[in-house]
């Protein structure tokens, strides 16, 4: 599948009807979500016949394009009900047998639950900011320990840094492979701005 | 919720030691087909809890003659393999709920989507 033809699809994917702001939910544009599964997919090789989880999945862009690249099975996690229907009813407009979808608390989760069950691990994490303080750093540590192979995950360029000491820390190597504008529309009524720009890093983090 | 992810789910209700494998209590099930890919299945077999996967698709009524004990060169055995990916894959639960082994405690299976949600004086 071309670039191209994977973003094409992706903009048929439904999104948030009335996104929460508590648990932050950003949709993942259909050019970002087709730009990271692809080179996920051809720089990587990190895709294809492999055990795949999504954590945060929200509507789950991120895994219907993991399944469209044939992931041998993509694991979409999600805390949010409303959010697991759209998921759900994507996935069936799409005819993919290759997802399944999980609601759980992924902050309840225990460390070792899934460790390295996975071979990798894919995620548009909340980016910790506003109520959430952490959580992005929650997460991360939550899909390192799921994957076998490789977490790849957007964070805010802003904080880079923070995140190649705990990476540091953890011993994982962090790699960026891109860094993106995200354009956030204004989705939530604090935005006074039409759309709000944010520098993003696309990160590839694996076990050195 | 397909049996690939069964095999990995535990429950995690305070106090509870050892939620795992969580009894299946299904009241829909349904087999889709999913392209047969025999190096994938190859590479999840060792991870699995092969018994929690044979007493699963039992549980289902889906086991078929799926051995007890993982069956030596299975690489090489296209029958087999074929066997496990359906029971891995095709086999899914729509209806029903999965009870934690220790504390009793059910959680539901709705449209297929298992929630191992947990209330707060639960966690």
């Amino acid at each position: 599948m071309k670039l191209k033809e994977l973003e094409s699809c992706l903009q048929q994917v439904d999104t948030f009807e009335e996104p929460k702001i508590l648990l932050e939910q950003y949709p993942t544009s259909p050019h970002i979500a087709a730009c990271m599964l692809y080179t996920i997919h051809s720089s990587f090789d990190d895709i294809e016949g492999k055990l795949v989880a999504d954590l945060g999945c929200g509507c789950g862009v991120l895994s219907i394009g993991a399944a469209m690249l044939d992931a041998g099975l993509c694991v979409g996690f999600e805390i949010d009900e409303d959010a697991l229907e759209i998921f759900r009813r994507n996935a069936e407009e799409f005819e993919l047998s290759n997802v399944d979808l999980l609601q759980c608390d992924l902050c309840h989760l225990e460390v070792e639950t899934y460790a390295q069950k996975f071979d990798t691990v894919i995620m548009n994490p909340p980016f910790g900011t506003k109520h959430n303080q952490g959580m992005d750093m929650k997460f991360l540590h939550t899909a390192l320990t799921m994957s076998q192979t490789a977490v790849y995950s957007l964070h805010k360029t802003s904080t880079r840094e923070h995140i190649q000491k705990k990476a540091n820390d953890w011993g994982v190597k962090m790699e960026v492979i891109a860094e993106l504008r995200y354009d956030l529309p204004a989705s939530y009524k604090f935005h006074k701005k039409k759309s709000v720009d944010i520098q993003v890093d696309f990160l590839r983090f694996s076990k050195a | 919720m397909k049996l690939l992810t069964h095999n990995m789910l535990t429950s995690h209700v305070k106090g509870v030691t050892k939620g795992y494998p969580l009894l299946i209590k299904a009241t829909e099930v349904k087999v889709n087909e999913v392209e047969f890919n025999p190096k994938f299945v190859c590479r999840m077999i060792p991870k699995l809890e092969w018994s929690a996967l044979v007493q699963a698709a039992d549980q289902l009524g889906h086991r078929e003659d799926l051995p007890g004990e993982l069956v030596p060169d299975y690489e090489k055995n296209e029958d087999f393999l074929k066997k496990v990916h359906r029971v891995l894959l095709e086999v899914e639960v729509i209806e029903g709920s999965l009870q934690c082994p220790e504390s009793g405690r059910e959680f539901p299976i709705s449209k297929g989507i298992p929630n191992m949600l947990l209330n707060e004086d639960e966690a």
